[in-house]
């Protein structure tokens, strides 16, 4: 508790947490929309096209601006989607490999520049090197400016054009009948999606990126069915990944934050998929179990039911074993739901099971006009 | 039609997929106040010309206007039901929520729908019968359920002319029934209405005009005079199962 006091009074921790949550956030709201838009494949190729950006926006200006770097980030992540639209548009390829291209070619170029950088006796150049992994300990307080400064024009630009963007995100043919400028809405969200993904590089990395845009997104999009309540989860899922990052990379020493911002935003997510009320695997699984037993217990039912129909005794016990040979699997388990239910007792101590007089009306009510009266 | 403004006026639309011609110079004129059908086989183009029209697919060729005038002027005027399998139906938004986006374009740039919206689409849902699922998540409605959505949407636009895609495709009999019932309502009340269709068996009894389409535009005008055998034949090149019934019957 001290060790956390301790970091939490520590002023640069504090900034870079507050720069690594408002990064976090941006990513994972935004990153609903490349979600639901089928873009989360044009993050990764996005975060990595942007590497070229940022080292030759270092080569030119000889500096280490974030804005400069930013915008370099900005133009090349940028040029990038453009190439992709492009060619997919022109070419008989598809998407994915126009996006394979596109990716590995702008890392590779990126990564031939940083090394031409690193050769260089320029000052100042030590730091280009953790947009590969992202390293938020060299955030310093203007990095965090600027990416609170971009962060929150996303967010503003989103909450203006909310409507539009839902409406293009759900419907562009609609959209575009309605007179509604389609493409421009379309680019102008694609820039945000790129720019949330650009102010991210410094703390997270080229690399791994993507994941903060698609991993919160996925994880939210788990717990609601309203678009609003998405977004503001999937903010809420980055900024904690990026919070979470910060401290445990700023705690253990040379721990990049990229990798461990990635990491927990990946637990994050695969407990929403295993665990989500509704579109969770385990309740899905659950809910599946649960009504194949409601089906076998009637099942169950009817067989007793026909086996004592014809019987002056409908209440003469059965053994449960004879049932198997009308086809049904009398698993102990489903007889102990039935118990339970009131509608058979165990009688004798072979296991035997029979009808009672409750299961015996469930039974008539449920075959209902299947018999003759 | 002589003095009358056509709803809508077509003129020479071609439109190409690379090198294939999927319209080719197509002439169309819709009067006011009618419930027509576009009718013609698979891959005839139908979808290409309600979204030519549109301005959703830009033509390699020709003109298009809406009560006279281009198309960018009129888009108050239109109102549009696209294929149901357009989009995405786990996006997450309500019943509701897709019917009042009818209204956006009308609300304007950064105005949110408030209540005068809901209750136009709450009206609208009414209409067609989904009132009781207006809260409901989209993927949990059923096919006809979900075209009954994208008709209240339409519905909600309170447009002149409407272009619907497809409103059959997949639903139950029911709402092909309600969906028709709406769409003569809109007739009788002056809409002009341009629908894309393929069950010919249905098309006497639903629609009033009828374009045959086969890349190229076979014929048009009221379903009596111009869905003849002969004609129907030339639009679907003998490969109608429909037409093939009943010329088996009249043997």
């Amino acid at each position: 508790m001290d060790a956390l006091t301790a970091l939490l009074s520590d002023f640069t921790v504090r900034t870079v947490m507050l720069g690594c949550a408002l990064l976090g956030f941006t990513a994972g709201a935004l990153g609903v929309f490349a979600l639901l838009r089928r873009q989360s494949l044009l993050g990764d190729a996005i975060s990595h096209a942007a590497l070229p950006g940022v080292a030759i926006a270092f080569l030119l200006s000889g500096s280490r601006d974030p804005l400069v770097l930013v915008l370099g980030a900005l133009a090349s992540g940028w040029l990038g989607t453009l190439l992709v639209s492009a060619i997919t548009r022109s070419t008989r390829l598809r998407e994915d490999s126009a996006l394979g291209i596109v990716l590995s070619v702008f890392f590779g170029v990126g990564l031939v520049i940083l090394v031409i950088v690193n050769r260089l006796p320029t000052a100042g150049k030590a730091g280009l090197s953790t947009f590969l992994f992202g390293n938020a300990s060299t955030m310093l307080t203007r990095d965090v400016w600027t990416i609170c400064l971009l962060g929150l024009a996303c967010l503003c630009c989103l909450a203006l054009f909310w409507k539009e963007f839902k409406l293009i995100s759900f419907d562009p043919q609609f959209a575009a009948s309605t007179g509604l400028p389609e493409r421009m809405l379309d680019t102008t969200l694609t820039t945000l999606i790129v720019l949330a993904i650009v102010i991210g590089l410094q703390a997270v990395g080229v690399v791994l990126m993507s994941a903060l845009v698609v991993a919160p997104a996925a994880a939210a999009r788990q717990f609601s069915d309203k678009l609003l309540n998405v977004v503001l989860l999937g903010g809420l899922f980055g900024a904690l990944s990026g919070i979470g990052g910060a401290m445990l990379s700023a705690s253990v020493e040379k721990l990049p934050t990229g990798p461990v911002i990635v990491v927990l935003a990946s637990v994050l997510t695969l407990l929403a998929i295993l665990l989500a009320p509704h579109r969770g695997l385990l309740p899905d699984w659950l809910r599946h179990l649960a009504s194949r037993r409601r089906i076998e217990t009637r099942r169950i039912l009817q067989a007793l039911y026909r086996l004592v129909e014809s019987d002056p005794d409908p209440f003469r016990p059965h053994d449960p074993n004879a049932l198997h040979a009308v086809g049904l699997k009398t698993a102990r388990s489903t007889l102990a739901v039935m118990v339970d239910l009131g509608w058979v007792e165990y009688s004798g101590e072979r296991g035997w099971v029979r009808l009672t007089a409750e299961g015996w009306e469930e039974a008539r009510r449920s075959i209902g006009g299947e018999l003759p009266a | 039609m002589d003095g009358v403004i056509p709803a809508i006026k077509v003129e020479d639309i071609t439109v190409a997929y690379r090198e294939n011609p999927v319209l080719w110079d197509v002439d169309l004129e819709v009067p006011p106040g009618v419930l027509m059908a576009i009718v013609g086989p698979n891959g005839a183009g139908k979808t290409t010309l309600l979204k030519s029209i549109l301005g959703l697919v830009r033509p390699a060729a020709g003109r298009v206007f809406i009560k006279g005038e281009p198309l960018s002027r009129q888009r108050r005027l239109i109102g549009y039901v696209p294929q149901r399998s357009s989009v995405d139906w786990d996006f997450p938004t309500t019943a509701l929520d897709v019917v009042m986006m009818g209204r956006y374009s009308e609300l304007g740039w950064f105005r949110r729908p408030g209540r005068r919206e809901r209750e136009l689409a709450m009206q609208a849902l009414e209409r067609v019968g989904m009132t009781d699922f207006a809260n409901r998540q989209i993927s949990q409605l059923s096919g006809g359920q979900q075209q009954r959505v994208f008709l209240a949407r339409a519905l909600v636009q309170d447009s002149e002319i409407y272009f619907l895609d497809e409103p059959f495709a997949g639903v139950d009999v029911t709402t092909e029934k309600a969906i028709v019932a709406i769409l003569k309502e809109l007739r009788d009340r002056g809409r002009t209405l341009l629908v894309v269709h393929h069950d010919l068996s249905t098309l006497a009894e639903y629609f009033d005009w009828v374009l045959l389409l086969n890349v190229r535009a076979i014929a048009a005008g009221p379903v009596a005079t111009t869905a003849t055998p002969e004609l129907l034949a030339m639009t679907y090149g003998g490969r109608s199962a429909y037409l093939m019934n009943q010329g088996g019957a009249e043997h």
